[in-house]
Parts: structure tokens; C-alpha cells; sequence
């Protein structure tokens, strides 16, 4: 069997008392979804941080397609090739849809030290970023603020932003979050598209699109995985019908 | 709707108008004037890039206005007393030429603001002006005991320093030279804006997290910008002193921070051309309302605050609308 592409070993960080991520271990293997699920509180976001570099564990190992990332910092993570996105949709809202897309593309190529060459009008430049913004349907509204975006397609600019980090890896934190029926649908259809690039690591609380979209599912609750496997075998799983599924129903 | 370099071109004109015009009426006082506004202007140019479009407020850039006036002071002030430099650890005369000030005075602060930015950047929001302050401050007092330059009392460089070619003790000529460096570093300013660093810089600014995702170091974007900003400053300052043929720590005093700060932010902070109009407008509010009271500076304070209140974008915000990002 091949490596997987991100690979995490036993990660703990605990804040005083409480063990945030408390021996946590997943894989994501090249060309599937894997989604986390879990209840408000578990450590799903804590535990993003630790894979994307942002929290350092007090113990434990991330992997990054056979390379140990575990001392890079969040920005060096990226250029090695895993692109995040945030819960809270974050752009630069004062730039334009296509400024965003081009500064992801500077990022990825990780020359940002030009001084004096104009970017704006760059033309390879121009033309990368706008590929990307036209794959997430957003060509037509390249020239508008990112602030002055509606929800929905911030959601697509930030994945366009992590497509054109062209990863080995994305990991996206509750991207159907405040979409709605149709969003949702739609986002389906762009996570399917990021797919065909590299595995994805989705946090999600939607659970009909988590059933439907990945191929594995892991259950985090206080801060350990309670169940791995299967989209089938986790939803029959009984442990975790009661600590999770049963308190979203009775919720 | 490109209203911004029309706007840029009449403030321009202005700063080049006002002085010939005097110079016809024999009215040389106005040209000294108007030197003054470039090379405050330029000392606003300096901060712009990092409080405009690094988003570092800084309250500490009197420190690297008056290194820059003292490194000037340090190159000149042993030619007039016919000494050298120094003697070890090789033999160095002093200078009188202002390219070789210059070059001193922007290296002299690059270094200030490459250990200040990398201390204070640690820290953010109030805590960095509080820092920025702190380190300007202890220039300011390093200044006042310091005797070899005059202490507290400042030390004059009786003749003003020379540029190859020019007669610098004439006022337009000298005007000339302040504008054409004020022009270069606004040049560079429009470049380094539209560059990739001129982008990663504003996304740093904007949302530091997301840029660090894209694989961008928002420290490391904002430290360089720091430095570029103390240099061009400092290069102000050193203009600043020739101007004056004076320096003292009164260029390191808070107060400067503070009134460099106005400059940006009365124009319009992240503007090309926000300090030059600001730093013309409190040059010329000096000069008409410090004749009439010496309580001038109500007017600018409250000026100043009818623009942080009504508009964000200050005075070419308010005139040329938001800034255009691009077609």
C-alpha cells in the first residue's frame, strides 16, 4: 500500500487541564475525502490547527507526504504543500477576487521578494489567478472586493485561493457552514473538483453531505477518535450513535 | 472615475507652482516653505508603506527622522571643524557631500528600524505603538545628553551640504533636489505597491492567517517594509537638517512621530500621495493660522479630527473616492 499523503501520529496538546487533542492519530490517503465529524467542543479545531501549523503539540507527529512537518510553522507547511481553509471564511477583504487569487498564487510560488515588477499587471501572473477564479465560477466577478462578496462566494474564492496553492493535501474546516440547501449542493459539486487534485481532510458538521461525500469518516469526541472507517460502518457504529448522532437528534 | 492621479497631478502641480511663483514675487521665505512640505512629505512616504500599507502603527519613526539628521550631523560637523571622522580603527574624513550623507543616513536608518521593527513586531496593536514610542524616546534622551552634538542645545552645520552640479544654498535649486528625491521615492513607493510584495504586504495587513495559509510570513513581509520605511525617513531627515542647517533631539521627540503620523493620516494612509498632501496642508496651516495664534494647532486638531471621522480614507479619500484596485 502507498504512503499516505498526510500521515498523523499520536498528536496530544493539552491547554492547563483540558487535553484538547488527546492522542490523536488519522491518515488521508491519495484520492479520498476523509471527513472528521464530532460535537461542538471535540478539538476538531484544534486539531486543524496542529495539522496546519498554526498550534504546535506538546507530542506527536504530522507527516506530510512522507516528510515530518511537525516543526514548520503554518506558512512553510503551505509551500510543502497543504492548503487550508478557515472556518470563518478569511479573505483580504479590500482586495479583489482576483488580487486574493494571485496572492495565493504568489504564495504557492513562493517568490513574494519582487520589489519593484509590477504584479498587477503581470501577466502570468493574471492568467494562473484567473484560471483559478474561473474553475470556481467566479470569473465574472474578478474585479469586486472580496468584502463585497456574498457568503457563498467567499466560500468559493477561499477554495479557489487553495487550489492555486496546487497541495498535496486540503484541509477544509466546515466549508458547507451557513450555505444553505443550494450552497450546499454547489459545494458538493467544488469539493468534487478539488478532489480530483488532492485528498481532502474535510471538518464538517453537515452530516447528510458528510454521508454522501466521503469516503471515510473519523469521530472526534474530547479530543480522541471514537471511531474510524467506512461512511457505513461508522453510521451503525453504537458508540458513536450515542455520543454523537443521538445528541444531534435529540438536539 | 479614475479621479486619484488627476488629484495626485494638481497636488504636484501645486507643490511645483507655489515656489516658482514666489521665487518671481521674491518671496523666498515661501520657497523654503515649500521645501519643508516635500521633505516632510517624504519623511510621510516613509511611514506610509508601513502604517498604510503594512498596517504598523507606529509612533517611533521621530527616532529614524532624527537619525537621519544626525547622521548628517556626525559626517558634517567635523569638516567645519576641520577634524576627521575618525581616526580608528582607519583614518575617515567627514562629508559634505549630500549622496554620501544620504547613502549613511537611509543605511543608518534601515539598521535602527531593522532592530526596532524585529523587537516590536513581536508585539501588535497598542502594545507596538507603545514599543515603537518607548525605542524613539530613548533616542530622544540618548540625543539630549549626548554633548559631542550640542546635547539638548542641537549643533548648527553652518554651510549647507553640496549635490554635484547644484548651488544648494539657492532655495529654488535646493527645492528642486527635495522634490526630485521626494518624486524618486514616490516612484518607488507606486512600484513597490503594485509589486508581489507590494500584495503579500497588504494581505498581511489584511488577514495575517490566511496569507501565513498561502505559505507568506506576514513577520518577515512586514519587518523589510519596516526597514524600507525607516531608510526613506531617515533620508528625510537628513534633508530635513540641511534645510535647517540645524540639527536637534527635538527631531527624535515624540512629538515628531506623532506630527509625521498626521501627515498620513490627514491625506489619506495607504495613498501614494496621502503624506505629500498632508504634510503640504500642515505646512501651509503653520504658516497662515501660526501667524494668527499660537494655538494653531486646535485648528489642525480638529481638522484632523473631522477627517478620522467623516473620512476614513482622508483628504484623497474624501476627493477621489475609494482607492481603484485595478480594471
Amino acid at each position: 500500500m502507498t504512503e499516505p499523503v498526510l500521515d498523523v501520529q499520536d498528536l496530544h496538546l493539552a491547554f492547563g487541564a483540558l487535553k484538547a487533542t488527546d492522542g490523536v492519530s488519522l491518515t488521508l490517503r491519495r484520492g479520498e475525502i476523509h471527513a472528521l465529524i464530532g460535537p461542538n467542543g471535540a478539538g476538531k479545531s484544534t486539531l486543524i490547527g496542529l495539522i496546519a501549523g498554526t498550534l504546535r503539540p506538546d507530542a506527536g507527529q504530522v507527516r506530510l507526504n512522507g516528510r515530518d512537518v511537525t516543526g514548520l510553522d503554518a506558512a512553510a507547511r503551505a509551500r510543502a504543500g497543504l492548503a487550508r481553509t478557515f472556518q470563518v471564511t478569511t479573505l483580504a477583504p479590500e482586495l479583489t477576487v482576483l488580487q486574493n487569487a494571485m496572492l495565493a498564487v504568489a504564495g504557492a510560488s513562493g517568490a513574494p521578494y519582487r520589489f519593484l515588477r509590477p504584479a498587477l499587471s503581470d501577466p502570468a501572473l493574471v492568467e494562473r489567478a484567473s484560471g483559478y477564479v474561473a474553475r470556481v465560477g467566479l470569473a465574472g466577478r474578478r474585479a469586486v472586493r472580496a468584502g463585497d462578496l456574498a457568503h457563498g462566494e467567499r466560500r468559493r474564492l477561499d477554495l479557489a485561493m487553495a487550489l492555486a496553492l496546487a497541495p498535496r493535501a486540503f484541509v477544509l474546516d466546515e466549508p458547507m457552514a451557513g450555505m444553505g440547501p443550494d450552497g450546499a449542493r454547489e459545494m458538493t459539486v467544488l469539493l468534487d473538483l478539488l478532489k480530483r487534485e488532492a485528498p481532502i481532510l474535510l471538518v464538517e458538521h453537515d452530516m447528510d453531505a458528510v454521508f454522501r461525500l466521503a469516503d471515510r469518516i473519523s469521530v472526534l469526541v474530547s479530543g480522541r477518535i471514537i471511531a474510524s472507517g467506512p461512511v457505513e460502518a461508522v453510521r451503525a457504529d453504537k458508540e458513536v450513535q450515542r455520543a454523537y448522532l443521538g445528541e444531534e437528534r435529540l438536539a | 472615475m479614475r479621479r486619484e492621479p488627476l488629484l495626485n497631478a494638481l497636488i504636484l502641480l501645486a507643490l511645483l507652482a507655489v515656489p516658482l511663483a514666489a521665487q518671481a514675487l521674491d518671496e523666498p521665505f515661501l520657497v523654503t516653505l515649500a521645501t519643508k512640505a516635500a521633505i516632510l512629505a517624504l519623511a510621510g512616504v516613509g511611514l506610509n508603506l508601513a502604517l498604510g500599507l503594512g498596517g504598523m502603527v507606529s509612533l517611533g519613526h521621530a527616532a529614524f527622522f532624527g537619525i537621519g539628521g544626525y547622521a548628517m550631523a556626525v559626517l558634517a560637523a567635523p569638516v567645519q571643524a576641520y577634524e576627521p571622522l575618525m581616526t580608528w580603527p582607519m583614518d575617515l574624513p567627514g562629508t559634505k557631500s549630500m549622496p554620501a550623507i544620504w547613502l549613511a543616513a537611509m543605511a543608518a536608518g534601515a539598521l535602527a528600524a531593522l532592530v526596532i521593527g524585529a523587537l516590536s513586531l513581536r508585539t501588535g496593536g497598542v502594545y507596538f505603538i507603545m514599543i515603537t514610542l518607548a525605542f524613539a524616546q530613548m533616542l530622544y534622551y540618548f540625543a539630549v545628553s549626548w554633548p559631542a552634538y550640542g546635547g539638548e542645545d542641537g549643533i548648527s552645520i553652518y554651510v549647507r551640504n553640496g549635490f554635484p552640479g547644484l548651488d544648494t544654498l539657492d532655495p529654488l535649486q535646493f527645492f528642486g533636489l527635495c522634490l526630485g528625491v521626494l518624486l524618486l521615492a514616490l516612484g518607488a513607493m507606486h512600484l513597490i505597491a503594485r509589486s508581489r510584495f507590494g500584495l503579500a504586504l497588504d494581505g498581511a495587513r489584511q488577514n495575517p492567517e490566511r496569507v501565513a495559509a498561502l505559505g507568506l510570513r506576514p513577520a518577515r513581509l512586514k519587518l523589510i517594509a519596516f526597514v524600507v520605511s525607516g531608510a526613506v525617513t531617515a533620508l528625510a531627515g537628513a534633508l530635513f537638517a540641511d534645510l535647517n542647517r540645524f540639527v536637534s533631539p527635538s527631531m527624535l521627540h515624540w512629538q515628531t512621530s506623532g506630527e509625521i503620523m498626521v501627515f498620513v493620516i490627514l491625506g489619506g494612509a495607504g495613498r501614494l500621495f496621502g503624506p505629500v498632501a498632508g504634510a503640504a496642508i500642515f505646512v501651509l496651516l503653520e504658516h497662515l493660522l501660526g501667524g494668527i495664534s499660537d494655538y494653531w494647532k486646535l485648528f489642525l486638531g480638529l481638522a484632523l479630527l473631522g477627517i478620522v471621522l467623516f473620512a476614513r480614507g482622508g483628504l484623497i479619500g474624501a476627493l477621489a473616492g475609494r482607492a481603484v484596485a485595478h480594471d
